[in-house]
């Protein structure tokens, strides 16, 4: 049993700058929490703090089911992967992972089994007689892996691991730290995970939960689908997803017995789930957001007719990035600029249009979010429908 | 395929003309020449002096005084080692070798205590916090401003209480407390320069304060403390002021006083035999410098860092 929990956990460095401020938050047992958020959001401050290598200035951290705020480090049964590997310089592969076994006073036997039990798993024996510096990359983040996997800790914590790698390395090592993951939950040995990177696709594919920072404060804490579909905020909802969300400021308007949002001189339809949350800002500006998927030409949104009223506008072309599948097109709409990714098969007039041409596009207005102006709260997020 | 066309096309055009290639080549080996030439006589003339001091310490005294020119005039001298015997044997009832051995009765114990001093206070600058830590890293600055000969007479009059003239604890005590401020400041700037990851992960790995030091910190050190023990070597080992006012039994003489003594004997003096002694007084520190050398190249950061 390892889960973790923050209570109003608060970090105020000795310089006086709060990091922190009164996060609460549970990571179940056995599950891989990804932290995400921009550069500077405070993910490794709280990591360092549940790895005990910083301070605690408020609150309560339990481990399982001891308060650990003042327990050493390696009283807190935790291992971690820091982001250049931190492998001892001096020390072989081997002595690098068997280091704080030694340590711990473990008879060499065990030590034995265990670090070879780990270099299997990793499939890297034939670099345990290896220095640090004779590895590559990828080998190296291997090694600090192994080098926590041979501790076998309740918690297993990662400060972007994953972002000294080259992309294609970056990918394979993703897949690999996941199925480690569910390989070692199987079998039944302790695997919570907490990890921290602030590439949101890392965060989506590798996070079974995922906790979304910002500024020191948690945003929102959920599954990667229900994220993406249902964003709390702005915030959420720009940080996650690539390209980001068109994130615009609009106006409720009503329309046709419904309601509609006006952005310049063009009237977007509102699907009627909308109706109850935003019938009494009729007239006020909000934030209207939607996902560069979502906007399409007519004949590829075809089969999203089902998420509701499809809305087909004509558009400004600006610019096109061909990605193979899809095409990325940009384009003006009532004086904004909009962002869409459209299958490669139904991008018809788009492959061809010139700058500054009209374009037809079709925005599936179901899968729309509208945001409060000032607290960039979605108002939506309820009538958001699940993928 | 498309690619056997492009293959076929490659060999018929001629490559961009080969005879400007070789204008090329000819001209760097010319300017890769001249600057040989010039570095290595330049190096030359700085090496003279030395060069010259060896073939000295073959002539008679008539000819060091007379010629520039460092080999002697009859070669058959080189085979003469007499001067190096005698040189070694001194007018004094004791040889070199009891100086020596009293040079390393200094020297050793000064550098183990050197590091050992130098790297608690440097890590303790380097890696803790504390109040009053800057002011103390200033005052340790500043006095690496002060001109050495100030310390002289209040130390000797401290050591003379302390009753330990005329032994080697003077020229020993003072570096087991860090006193040596340039080499504590050398390993604070190389502390600082190693990231802190790899304390932290042996801290996770359940390392206190001191095995962190010793099974990490020290070991990370290395290259820096193998640059402090080598100059504290040599210039240990070349110390004369230092032996000068706390040693004052000719029995105690380290080196570099009895070479001085040897030149003060009034009377005929045999240069040759001061100048093969002084070679001879060079060795230690040129070997331990060239075992050194290699650590040097090795260089500081070898961690776990690449891309
Ligand atoms: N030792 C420190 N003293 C003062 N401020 C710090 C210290 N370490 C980090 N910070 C500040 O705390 C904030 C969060 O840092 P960090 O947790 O490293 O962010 P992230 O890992 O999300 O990029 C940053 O604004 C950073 O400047
Ligand atoms: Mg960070």
């Amino acid at each position: 049993m390892a889960s973790v929990n923050l209570e109003k956990i608060v970090k105020t460095y000795p310089n006086g700058f709060e990091a922190v401020h009164g996060v609460d938050l549970e990571v179940r047992d056995g599950e891989f929490m990804v932290f995400v958020g921009p550069s500077g959001c405070s993910k490794s401050t709280i990591l360092r703090m549940i790895a005990g290598l910083e301070s605690i200035s408020g609150g309560e951290l339990k481990i399982g089911n001891t308060v650990v705020n003042n327990l050493r480090a390696k009283e807190r049964g935790i291992a971690m992967v820091f982001q250049n590997y931190a492998l001892y310089p001096h020390m072989k592969v081997y002595d690098n992972m068997a280091f704080g076994l030694k340590l711990a006073g473990l008879p060499k036997q065990e030590i034995h089994e265990r670090v070879t039990q780990a270099a299997q798993m990793l499939e890297m024996e034939h670099l345990l007689d290896r220095l640090p510096r004779q590895l590559s990359g990828g080998q190296a983040q291997r090694v600090a892996v192994g080098r926590c996997i041979v501790k076998r800790p309740e918690v297993f914590l990662f400060d972007e691991p994953l972002s000294n790698l080259d992309a294609k390395l970056r990918a394979s090592m993703r897949v690999r730290l996941t199925e480690l993951h569910r390989e070692l939950r199987e079998r039944g040995e302790p695997s919570t995970a907490i990890y921290v990177t602030h590439d949101q696709v890392e965060a989506m594919t590798m996070g079974e939960r995922i906790c979304v920072l910002k500024d020191g404060t948690i945003q929102q804490v959920d599954s990667p689908t229900t994220l993406y579909d249902r964003p709390v905020n702005a915030f959420v909802a720009g940080f996650i997803g690539s390209p980001e969300m068109n994130i615009r400021n609009a106006t409720v308007v009503a329309h046709d017995g419904g309601l509609g949002v006006e952005l310049g001189d063009t009237l977007l339809p509102l699907p009627a789930s909308f109706a109850d949350v935003l019938s009494n800002r009729v007239g006020q500006k909000v934030q209207f957001g939607i996902r560069p998927e979502h906007i399409g030409t007519p004949q590829s949104v075809l089969g999203a007719a089902q998420h509701g009223n499809l809305a087909t506008v004509k558009g400004t072309f600006r610019l096109r990035e061909h990605m193979g599948n899809e095409v990325y097109t940009y384009f003006e709409l009532g004086g904004h600029e909009f962002a869409a990714r459209i299958p490669t098969d139904f991008a018809g007039e788009i492959d061809r249009a010139e700058r500054g041409q009209p374009i037809e596009l079709s925005f599936i207005m179901g899968k729309a979010h509208i945001f409060d102006l000032d607290t960039g709260l979605n108002l939506t997020v309820a009538a958001n429908p699940l993928s | 395929m498309s690619s056997s066309k492009t293959m076929g096309a490659r060999p018929r055009r001629r490559l961009p003309s080969s005879a400007e290639v070789l204008r090329t080549q000819r001209r760097e080996r010319i300017s890769l020449a001249l600057r040989y030439i010039i570095l290595s006589g330049v190096g030359l003339l700085m090496l003279y002096p030395l060069f010259w001091l060896l073939g000295a310490s073959f002539k008679s005294n008539q000819e060091i005084f007379t010629t520039i020119w460092f080999l002697p005039k009859d070669l058959t001298q080189l085979l003469d080692f007499s001067a190096y015997y005698n040189g070694w044997m001194t007018r004094t009832e004791f040889t070199f070798a009891t100086y020596f051995l009293n040079s390393f009765l200094i020297v050793v114990p000064r550098v183990i205590v050197t590091l050992i001093s130098c790297t608690l206070v440097a890590y303790s600058f380097a890696r803790f916090e504390y109040p009053g830590k800057k002011f103390l890293f200033s005052i340790m600055i500043g006095t690496m401003l002060l001109p050495p000969i100030v310390l002289r007479v209040p130390q000797y009059l401290m050591f003379k209480e302390l009753g330990m003239i005329d032994t080697y604890w003077p020229l020993i005590l003072p570096s087991a407390f860090a006193i040596d401020t340039f080499f504590t400041f050398l390993v604070v700037q190389f502390l600082r320069g190693i990231p802190r990851d790899m304390e932290e992960a042996a801290i996770i790995d359940g390392c206190n304060a001191l095995q962190l030091l010793w099974h990490i910190v020290v070991p990370l050190l290395k290259p820096a403390l193998i640059s402090v023990a080598l100059f504290q070597f040599i210039w240990t080992m070349n110390d004369f002021i230092g032996p000068l006012i706390y040693i004052s039994t000719v029995e105690k003489y380290p080196v570099s006083l009895a070479l001085k003594m040897s030149m003060d004997v009034s009377g005929e003096v045999d240069w040759a035999n001061i100048i093969a002694i002084s070679i001879v007084a060079l060795l230690p520190s040129l070997t331990v410098f060239f075992l050194a050398q290699r650590y040097f190249i090795e260089g500081a950061t070898s961690s776990g860092i690449k891309g």
